[in-house]
């Protein structure tokens, strides 16, 4: 396009602006703005009285390149980003953010598409943010995943070493996802495995909430520097609890209240699904109070246990997805969920002394096995 | 002769790559290559049945719904287990709703820029702009206030330096003939579709919890209860919800995708006569009804672009092929492997990266190369609307023929590249007007007091033979999309996906014969080869999904001998 005032010129194209703005020059009222604070201060888990805080911070804000490098994924996470909450404002604090690449979404193709990255990692080194879709194989020279005739790895140690910071969304660019699940047939890895000198924040979950990127990304401009984490990379505003200590499905689980089979009478009355092989119990994430697709939905909420998506190596640690899981504190350390379920309903009981005693059985068969890697995860547990 | 290479393949899902020759200004021959191998199929070995729709939705993330779908009818067609009609009906509206939504996308944020040049739109004339959009539609958004407001805000996009995404795209190309004011249109509708899909697409999260990825999908049924006197279940509010919103998906297509469609077709007319690709057409049919069990699109194949004969599909007659594709057979090469035996060992043979061309001459992909009886074929809504047209379904052949009417071309325009992108515009249509009819089945059968959501026989997998075999169609947004399933101890013994993508963006086979990208590239125009967009409009035509397309499977090799150790 070219006609513009600042030309092709990087450094002019930085100029501080009002972000609301830019804003009401899009049609977005100071009304809309505000509530968009108001969701992500909820989102970050922050009191009331950041919400003028974080709009001084979008309003201060210089205009920090995005790059978005996809590579083993399913586009999954693309895709989740295309449904975010607060959806027009959103939308174009990651569009003011200028995303110079995102091979689903970029019009150019081909040397053309290139370039744009070229440009980017040339010309403003240290400044952009990269955000990384997918996992990186690196058996065999990496030759299972070619981007322009360049390997993955090549590529990201590139990009995201010369990044301000990477972002690795969904579970695939975090941990490695389904691609590393056993046998892991092409040494999938996770971004900061591939490219350890990289400061990499992960944002796991299969797909990610777009809204705990967004939230990631205001989190940044507000107090300059990247979220706190647990030991996994992940930021504990979004994943510093368990699914099942924000459930709201919670007091059937502490009243001993199951479904024990699809479309019985506690499935249809909202029960708990542990008994279905829910992994709200191992899972950090905040799915229960974030939701989805604009808060309409989470999992558990429309009647399937949670899968633990967020978690690393889940692909094998989770499953059997329908498996429950063998040991639940209750009430208190030493009482088990199985131990509460017995205790309070006998129906409960007496079905779990039939089918679920011998699916607990085969799992433990399963937890020998070689290929798993249940027993870390046990010990884990412990 | 100039080569040409367009590496990384944009706006599409996944990795794809195309190599072309061109002489005297038109493509000779061509090569598609997926440069992407992930392996899901191997990582299904040996585990629950009931699992692998988890793990085959994580095929692609864009057409979310569709590897669940054929993966619960493979277990079910192994295990023999009939479903309730809630189920049937709530995957219906599921994967209907999938099919619209994914077109929209398509049509306005994957293939558009190929045909519309956004900084035309700022010459445009907003008044013209309106009176152009009130003659193909009566949208109440299309006013002269509207299109300026978005003009403003396209320049106000431009004056601040940064184009983003659309930096470096096809624009002033000698290719792209629509006026600024259709420009202008399109561009206002591409934003506009950009909220509208967020929206409609809620129907997944009230009936499966979120998408992409909806968790609902059961063997033997669906997760999400029926109960019109709980608020924890689908009841009444959430119908209500889920009827809105089908009424406002079905709008948006009557009224501003269809229409657009149509008048951007009018300036490409010459599209009709480039890409017709291999001439055969292949389509599972969809949406069963769930007292006869009768698909509402018929299955068919279409052979030699003649529509006076539709064959039956016999899946026994698919086999895959290696001979250009990054893999080994035992046996050796020129033979095919039935889904069920098939037989596979990643051996990639290619360039070491970095690399400038790939050796075409023998294997240059990931994908292997499915045939039905050795004939290559093309999957897709094209192939759906020609095996339904053909099969005289009334639905298809009114939206058919009134396409061909109002641009006034005769039934060979459909085998081109025009042709794909219409008929998937057909393909919408018809689905989207069929939505609320299943929905309005779904509320009849509740109110009968029927809250069945699974069928409960068989989920306990004490319950199954020690051996099973099944396999599980659907017709996907992006074709045919088959997967085989053999069971043996209540482990995946073995797991193959034939997905539209396989058959689309397949190498050459044994017998040399190219794959229907490659194929429906062979005379396409090139006006400037540093800036192939007429390579696009042909390979986006087919909406290409890659991270489907490339599989491994192993019947027969040591991984088979783990999984029997008990």
């Amino acid at each position: 396009m070219g006609n513009n005032e600042y030309g092709d010129d990087p450094v002019s194209a930085e100029q501080y602006f009002s972000f609301s703005q830019q804003l009401a020059e899009r049609g977005v009222s100071r009304r809309d703005f505000m509530k968009f604070c108001s969701a992500m201060s909820a989102a970050l888990a922050l009191p009331v009285t950041f919400v003028p805080k974080i709009a001084q911070a979008l309003d201060e804000v210089k205009r920090p390149t995005l790059v978005w490098l996809e590579y083993q994924s399913c586009t999954g996470d693309t895709e989740a980003l295309l449904r975010a909450a607060s959806p027009t404002v959103a939308e174009i604090v990651l569009d003011i953010l200028s995303v110079d690449y995102a091979e689903t979404i970029m019009t150019a193709a081909g040397h053309l598409a290139e370039a744009n990255l070229d440009k980017v990692v040339k010309e403003e080194k240290g400044k952009y943010i990269a955000v990384v879709e997918g996992a990186i194989p690196l058996k065999d020279g990496g030759i299972y995943c070619c981007v322009g005739g360049r390997t993955a790895v090549d590529r990201a140690t590139e990009v995201c070493g010369g990044a301000f910071a990477t972002i690795a969304v969904g579970t695939c660019a975090s941990f490695g996802g389904i691609p590393a699940a056993a046998p892991n047939p092409t040494g999938a890895v996770g971004v900061k495995e591939a490219v350890p000198g990289a400061t990499v924040l992960n944002l796991p979950g299969c797909p990610l909430n777009a809204d705990n990127l967004t939230a990631t990304i205001v989190h940044f401009l507000l107090f300059k520097k990247l979220p706190a984490t647990d030991s996994f990379g992940r930021p504990l505003f979004a994943y510093g609890k368990r699914i099942h200590d924000n459930c709201e499905r919670r007091p059937h689980f502490d009243a001993g209240q199951y479904v024990e089979k699809w479309g019985d009478e506690g499935h249809r009355k909202g029960f708990c699904l542990y008994h279905m092989g829910c992994k709200g119990p191992e899972t950090y994430h905040n799915c229960p109070t974030q939701r989805y697709n604009e808060k309409t939905g989470w999992p558990v909420g429309s009647g399937h246990g949670c899968a633990g998506c967020s978690e690393p190596m889940f692909w094998d640690r989770m499953t059997p997805l329908y498996r429950r899981l063998p040991t639940v504190p209750g009430f208190g350390i030493e009482a088990t969920a199985d131990k509460i379920g017995l205790g309070l309903a006998v129906g409960t009981a007496a079905i779990f002394a039939g089918h679920g005693v011998i699916s607990a059985i085969r799992g433990e068969e399963k937890m020998e096995g070689k290929k798993r890697e249940d027993l870390i995860h046990d010990k884990d547990r412990r | 002769m100039t080569k040409i290479v367009v590496d990384p393949i944009t706006r599409i899902e996944g990795h794809l790559r195309i190599e072309a020759e061109v002489s005297g200004g038109r493509i000779v021959d061509a090569w598609s290559s997926s440069t992407m191998f992930r392996g899901i199929e191997k990582i299904l070995q040996g585990r629950d049945p009931r699992d692998a729709w988890y793990f085959t939705q994580r095929f692609c993330g864009v057409c979310t719904t569709v590897h669940s779908i054929a993966s619960i009818r493979a277990v079910e067609n192994a295990l023999n287990i009939k479903i309730p009609p809630n189920a049937e009906l709530i995957r219906n509206i599921i994967m209907g709703i999938q099919n619209v939504q994914d077109h929209v996308i398509h049509f306005y944020h994957l293939h558009a820029l190929d045909w519309v040049d956004i900084t035309s739109a700022l010459k445009a004339d907003p008044a013209r702009t309106a009176s152009l959009a009130a003659s193909v539609s009566d949208w109440p958004l299309n006013s002269p206030t509207y299109f300026r407001g978005v003009q403003e805000k396209l320049k106000a996009f431009v004056a601040k330096g940064r184009l983003g995404p659309f930096a470096n795209g096809y624009w002033g190309h000698s290719a792209m003939k629509l006026p600024p004011e259709a420009n202008l249109m399109a561009t206002a509708h591409y934003l506009e579709a950009l909220e509208w899909q967020k929206d409609v697409i809620k129907i997944h999260a009230i009936l499966g919890s979120k998408n992409p990825h909806p968790q609902t999908f059961l063997v033997g049924g669906m997760a999400i209860p029926v109960d019109p006197d709980s608020q924890n279940a689908l009841n009444a509010d959430k119908l209500a919800e889920i009827s809105r919103l089908l009424k406002k998906a079905q709008e948006f297509v009557e009224k501003v995708y269809i229409p657009d469609l149509l008048a951007v077709a009018s300036f490409y007319k010459e599209w009709a006569g480039i890409g017709g690709g291999v001439g055969n057409y292949l389509s599972y049919g969809e949406f069963p009804d769930p007292a006869s069990g009768k698909l509402f699109f018929p299955p068919g194949i279409v052979l030699g672009k003649d529509l006076s004969k539709v064959y039956p599909v016999d899946h026994k007659k698919i086999a895959e092929y290696v001979d250009h594709s990054w893999y080994e057979y035992s046996g050796g090469q020129g033979k095919g492997a039935h889904p069920w035996d098939g037989e596979t060992e990643a051996k990639y043979t290619g360039p070491k990266p970095p690399y400038q061309s790939l050796d075409t001459e023998r294997k240059y992909s990931w994908v292997k190369s499915p045939r039905y009886e050795e004939r290559p074929m093309e999957v897709g809504p094209l192939a759906k609307l020609l095996v339904a047209f053909a099969s005289g379904h009334q639905e298809t052949k009114d939206a058919v023929t009134l396409v061909l009417k109002h641009l006034n071309v005769g039934p060979e325009a459909l085998f081109s590249t025009l042709g794909r992108t219409g008929a998937r515009g057909l393909d919408c249509l018809i689905t989207a007007r069929q939505l609320p009819k299943w929905l309005g089945q779904l509320e009849d059968n509740i109110v009968k007091g029927d809250l069945r959501i699974h069928s409960q026989e068989k989920w306990d997998p004490s319950s199954w033979p020690s051996e099973a075999a099944g396999y599980g169609w659907h017709e996907a947004p992006r074709g045919a999309l088959g997967h085989w399933i053999r069971i043996k101890d209540k482990e995946i013994l073995n797991y193959q996906a034939v997905v539209p993508s396989t058959w689309n963006a397949s190498p050459r086979d044994h017998k040399g014969q190219r794959g229907p990208y490659e194929e429906a590239l062979i005379g396409t125009p090139i006006a400037d080869p540093n800036r192939p967009v007429e390579i696009l409009r042909t390979i986006h035509s087919f909406d290409p999904c890659l991270a489907c397309a490339v599989h491994v499977l192993d019947a027969t090799g040591n991984e088979i001998i783990r999984v029997q150790v008990k």
